[in-house]
């Protein structure tokens, strides 16, 4: 039985960018009172909608600046809609930047804990899975060096692994199958892969059309904060093909 | 409110592990270590005895204790305030990338400031008895400074945090703030030296004053003053609840301008 688990309705996310350049408290005030002060408001999203069920694998294309990223923070609730409003159910984990929340100070070990703390794991769950972990970051020695000292492949590595311990029920994805050497590589590609044979629900940015075609069932088109296209991958492309040329 | 709960509860460990990390790295490079909690204010509190008593001829005994009650809870107040209204900028980084409650880093700041403050108490514990003030049973009340304090201080670090955010120069009004409520604290001096008995009520407006009034009480073993204690709960409460709102009603937008 086919059960929603995300929908987004009517999402618009609107930045706020000065017009023009307010450099002091002086010159704030004397254009607030000539009523200068513009706002120049930019939607990134235009009332964005479509829901997922459970299994669905849906790409998200689109041209640079077109609103995936910011899709992806709304959903991951880093960002607020302005208007509209998205509905999950279970737990969502975002691979957006990997290793983003370490302390650099901290050891690999101890940020397994803070890193995991973020992400809203128990101490005892990570206690549980902590060996897991550390197996499969395959970081030998170095779990006890400050992070400030490894290598960004060592760091996605520890990320990937942390953030992938959990079998989440939503998965987004921000092209960081990339991570690590090719051997890394087709390691958590395979992880993913496992992941998805279990029936959980992906969002996935990408420009390789290869890999999405691969991945994906579904896509959305996205261009200029407005969805222009939704359906199977094989709707899709040809008009994203069709915009890149 | 029930989700509010909830979501405290998935993430207390997370508030547990910020604290730490906070308490941890201070120190993490010194030779000292977490000892500098306790030597810092025993090194200051030597060198104002020093410039106050010995310069101004205005020493008794126990002049040390009067001082380091004073210098530990203004700069508990002090330390931890800064370090709230830093909180939102500084851990800009994972805002923009992680979902986690907002509130959790001035919140994180303030705790493992009180938790340094609890420790480095051992000094004045010390110092009192070389000093010759014995304990009383009064020294129970403390526990009303002590908590009041608390609340007060993360009240006015949310209260900071949030407009942190949106007014970078909060930063260095908030420390020309401080150097100013730290003379109407009356830390190195006593009030009697300064005004008359019938005017000792100017400086009890100051709430963190009738906090660190209330706390001399308790360690020199005087009754407490009882208007000035409800006048800093008063004060605390609603610096909270102050806090509270405005954080709530503003943390969406913060990423819109970190």
């Amino acid at each position: 039985m086919p059960n929603t688990v995300l929908t987004v309705e009517n999402v618009s996310v609107k930045y706020r960018l000065t017009e023009q350049k307010v450099d002091d408290l002086k010159d704030y005030l004397i254009k607030l009172l000539k009523r200068e002060l513009r706002y120049k408001e930019f939607l990134a999203l235009k009332n964005v909608s479509f829901s997922l069920e459970k299994g669905d694998r849906l790409a998200i294309l689109g041209l640079n600046g077109a609103g995936k990223s910011t899709l992806l923070k709304v959903i991951a609730g880093v960002l607020k809609a302005s208007e509209g409003k998205v509905e999950k159910h279970g737990t969502v984990v975002p691979l957006l930047e990997l290793g983003a929340g370490f302390d650099v100070q901290y050891t690999g070990s101890e940020n397994i804990y803070f890193y995991g703390a973020m992400l809203g794991y128990s101490k005892s769950f990570l206690e549980e899975k902590y060996d897991e972990i550390v197996a499969f970051a395959e970081l030998g020695e170095f779990i006890n060096v400050p992070v400030k000292n490894y290598s960004s492949g060592m760091r996605a590595r520890l990320g990937f692994s942390i953030a992938t311990i959990v079998e989440p029920d939503i998965l987004i994805l921000d092209e960081v199958l990339s991570v690590g050497d090719a051997k890394f590589r087709k390691k958590s590609e395979q992880k993913i892969m496992e992941m998805f044979e279990k029936g959980i629900t992906v969002l996935f940015v990408s420009h390789n059309e290869a890999q999405v075609k691969s991945l994906c069932s579904k896509a959305i088109l996205l261009d200029h904060g407005k969805l222009i296209a939704r359906g199977t991958v094989d709707e899709v492309l040809p008009v994203y093909k069709e915009m890149t040329k | 409110m029930r989700n509010l709960f909830q979501t405290f509860k998935k993430y207390q460990y997370l508030l547990y592990q910020l604290v730490k990390k906070d308490i941890k790295l201070k120190y993490r490079s010194s030779y000292l270590g977490v000892l500098w909690t306790l030597l810092e204010p025993l090194l200051t509190m030597m060198v104002l005895t020093v410039v106050f008593s010995s310069l101004l001829g205005k020493g008794t005994r126990d002049f040390p204790v009067y001082i380091l009650t004073g210098r530990l809870l203004y700069s508990f107040f002090s330390g931890s305030t800064k370090t709230a209204l830093k909180s939102v900028r500084s851990n800009a980084g994972m805002i923009k990338k992680v979902y986690v409650p907002k509130y959790m880093y001035p919140c994180a700041g303030v705790i493992s400031g009180y938790v340094m403050f609890l420790i480095s108490l051992i000094v004045l514990f010390l110092v009192a008895a070389v000093r010759g003030v014995r304990p009383t049973w009064h020294l129970f009340e403390a526990i009303f400074p002590l908590a009041i304090v608390f609340v007060m201080t993360l009240g006015v670090g949310l209260i900071l945090s949030t407009i942190a955010v949106f007014f970078r120069d909060m930063e260095y009004l908030w420390g020309v703030a401080l150097m100013l409520l730290m003379y109407a604290c009356a830390i190195f001096y006593r009030v009697e030296d300064v005004v008359s008995a019938s005017n000792r009520w100017i400086f009890l407006l100051n709430p963190l004053y009738a906090v660190i009034e209330n706390f001399r009480n308790a360690v020199f073993g005087l009754p407490m003053n009882i208007t000035a204690q409800l006048y800093s709960l008063v004060f605390s409460v609603v610096a909270f609840a102050a806090g509270v709102f405005i954080f709530y009603k503003n943390q969406d937008k913060f990423i819109l301008h970190l």
